[in-house]
């Protein structure tokens, strides 16, 4: 289990004074001039180092993603923070927000200057109207202290942070649907490139990082990124909020090793699966979009970004979502696809009606009024949209389908041979 | 999803004056010739005043924003979280219907609000009280199932819980939001007992506030 002293987020239950001076008490806001003063250089170089990858669901390296914006710009460079959490399972930025606000603030400060850019956009999901004035607490209570604004952190640089938000749009958890929806429109991602870092937010150079990915950035910086990469495997460092939803005992959020089993994760901090381990049907490790993971695979499963890529599944954002036994898997995986259909931005054909027909099509599996040959079919047009379409939505919906019929696809046609048979015995009564 | 404005629209539509002064000041947030940013937090804003967003409301934002109304109403109809006809007086219920929470019971919730509040959605109760919708995820699974009302979320509901919100609705009692099976946050419920709410400091009072 991850030591005490190990914890990025050492509040993240809010229990412990979350008022500037406890946070100042727990380490933050503290040295950040000294962090400063080594220059944006040495920033990106530890984060590099540390092997950090961004806690969004892609795993991209953050300190690389970075190194793109570029050096000199005549427009102003933005940093946008994507708190628009809205991925089925995942619930873990929702804590830093509320209970660790100053852990975000102040590494959007440190990260805004490592790019030079002259201020970060905060954009939160719509619903999250006490998250947001619990972050808008934190903003004043850090222009009070100078740590933000003019000559933040006695730095001599200006920087300002704002909070913005959405209005209930999962498609806006898109970097550049964001930036349409920041810029007030509706929220349709663009087509890439431009890739932000070259035209973004206002038509200017522009990072969209998660939450989690900024938020632990002052605590790298701290302790030094061979401290951050001593935490999980190669190249799956540091500590992860994992956010456990479903049948377990005691669903939370809670902030571990990354590379932790699965099953340490369920057994240690939920207290197991309902009706114990055995009880296990599959898990979704990563939030709706990644496939899930049957019981087999469960059972070794190791909870890191190469790890599940491995199993043809994902680390996403780390919400899990644990079925067991007694849930119908496949009326699961239709309710994800009715989610995915009701998000559709409506741009691109392929996910604007595809959704539409896999979810009518996933509706009629979990009755079994089917017939086999549908399923094929149904795969087929999940790969029609899979990588059709100008952002991932279209993939996300695609992929639990295809998870579903990888590993249950004998559920599924036992249903729809019950089903024709109850009808062929009903027509010859 | 096509989304269209209610039938009945009031006769006009303006900020009250702290709103107002609100509005203005989030202008400040953007740079200069970008105030269409603005455009969802007043449209939310104008929820808040009225309930729901009218037609009037659209172009009264359009036009203090300095936008073409046609962009407006664009993201009114886009963005879920708008309601475009009035929704119950005390309350709207938004109950999550998505994976995690489904796993956890929320149908039962959706039965309960099809039988004491209205068989549809997005309809109002017989005395026009209530109203309830299915939404999707609303981003705090590890506290499923959840409802939200207005501005809180109530939590680790059940079908019990879940009757007594309502009646506590229907009599008008404080709605205290958060968990309802005793939780502080989303921590480990056996994490729940080393904490007692007592032990809580006094700093956490904003939180608290909220939990009535």
């Amino acid at each position: 289990m991850l030591k005490e002293k190990d914890k990025v987020f050492p509040n993240i239950h809010g229990f412990s004074d979350r008022s500037l001076k406890g946070v100042m008490a727990r380490g933050g806001w503290v040295d950040t001039k000294t962090i400063i003063s080594r220059g944006p250089d040495h920033i990106i170089k530890t984060i590099q180092e540390s092997g950090l990858r961004g806690r969004g669901g892609a795993g991209f390296p953050t300190g690389l993603k970075w190194s793109f914006m570029p050096k000199s710009s005549e427009k102003p460079k933005y940093l946008v923070i994507n708190a628009d959490e809205s991925e089925p399972g995942t619930c873990k930025d929702r804590e830093i927000l509320r209970h660790e606000p100053h852990s975000l603030l102040e590494g959007c400060l440190l990260a805004g200057i490592a790019m030079g850019c002259s201020a970060a956009y905060i954009y939160i999901r719509g619903e999250y109207v006490r998250e947001r004035e619990q972050l808008e607490v934190a903003i004043s209570e850090a222009y009070d202290k100078g740590f933000l604004g003019k000559n933040a952190c006695k730095s001599g640089i200006t920087f300002d942070v704002y909070s913005h938000h959405g209005a209930g749009a999962y498609i806006c958890g898109e970097e550049t649907a964001l930036l349409e929806s920041l810029e007030g429109r509706k929220g349709m991602p663009r087509m890439k490139p431009p890739f932000p870092a070259g035209s973004g937010l206002y038509g200017c150079p522009t990072t969209v990082n998660n939450v989690e990915s900024i938020a632990v950035v002052p605590t790298i910086l701290k302790r030094g990124s061979s401290w951050f990469s001593s935490l999980g495997r190669k190249n799956n460092h540091g500590t992860k909020i994992f956010a456990i939803s479903g049948n377990v005992n005691s669903p939370c959020v809670v902030e571990e090793e990354m590379s932790i089993s699965l099953r340490d994760l369920i057994d240690k901090h939920c207290g197991g699966v309902t009706g114990g381990w055995d009880n296990l049907k599959a898990v979704i490790p990563g939030g709706a979009s990644v496939p899930l993971i049957p019981k087999s695979v469960c059972d070794d499963a190791l909870m890191d970004f190469d790890w599940l890529k491995e199993q043809r599944s994902g680390l996403g954002t780390a919400a899990v979502i644990v079925m067991d036994q007694s849930v119908d898997v496949i009326k699961a995986i239709w309710r994800l696809s009715k989610f995915y259909k009701h998000e559709s931005c409506g741009q691109c054909t392929p996910c604007r009606e595809g959704t539409g027909w896999m979810m009518r099509i996933m509706e009629r599996l979990v009755k079994g009024q089917a017939s086999l040959d549908e399923i094929d079919m149904l795969i087929e047009i999940t790969k029609q949209v899979e990588g059709h379409t100008i952002c991932a939505l279209g993939d996300a919906a695609a992929w639990p389908i295809q998870g579903l019929i990888r590993h249950f696809r004998g559920e599924v046609e036992d249903r729809i041979m019950t089903y024709s048979s109850k009808k062929a015995i009903q027509a010859a009564e | 999803m096509l989304r269209r404005l209610s039938a009945k629209q009031p006769e006009k539509f303006s900020f009250s004056k702290a709103n107002l002064k609100w509005a203005k000041a989030q202008l400040k947030k953007y740079p200069k010739g970008r105030q269409a940013s603005a455009v969802i937090p007043l449209l939310w804003k104008a929820q808040e005043q009225e309930g729901w967003v009218s037609k009037p409301a659209i172009e009264f934002v359009a036009n203090f924003l300095d936008m073409p109304e046609i962009r407006v109403l664009e993201v009114a109809t886009f963005y879920f979280m708008f309601h475009l006809k009035p929704v119950g007086s005390k309350a709207h219920f938004q109950v999550c219907g998505t994976t995690p929470c489904m796993l956890r019971g929320s149908e039962y919730l959706i039965d309960v609000c099809k039988t004491r509040i209205n068989g549809k959605q997005h309809s109002l109760s017989s005395d026009g009280s209530m109203s309830w919708e299915e939404v999707e995820c609303l981003g705090a699974c590890a506290n499923a199932p959840v409802v939200q009302i207005g501005s809180d979320y109530f939590e680790d509901l059940d079908k019990e819980s879940f009757e007594k919100l309502i009646s506590d609705v229907e009599t008008d009692e404080l709605l205290v939001p958060g968990s309802r099976s005793g939780r502080f946050s989303s921590e480990p419920s056996n994490m729940t007992r080393k904490y007692s709410r007592k032990k809580l400091s006094s700093e956490n009072a904003s939180v608290e506030r909220f939990r009535g």
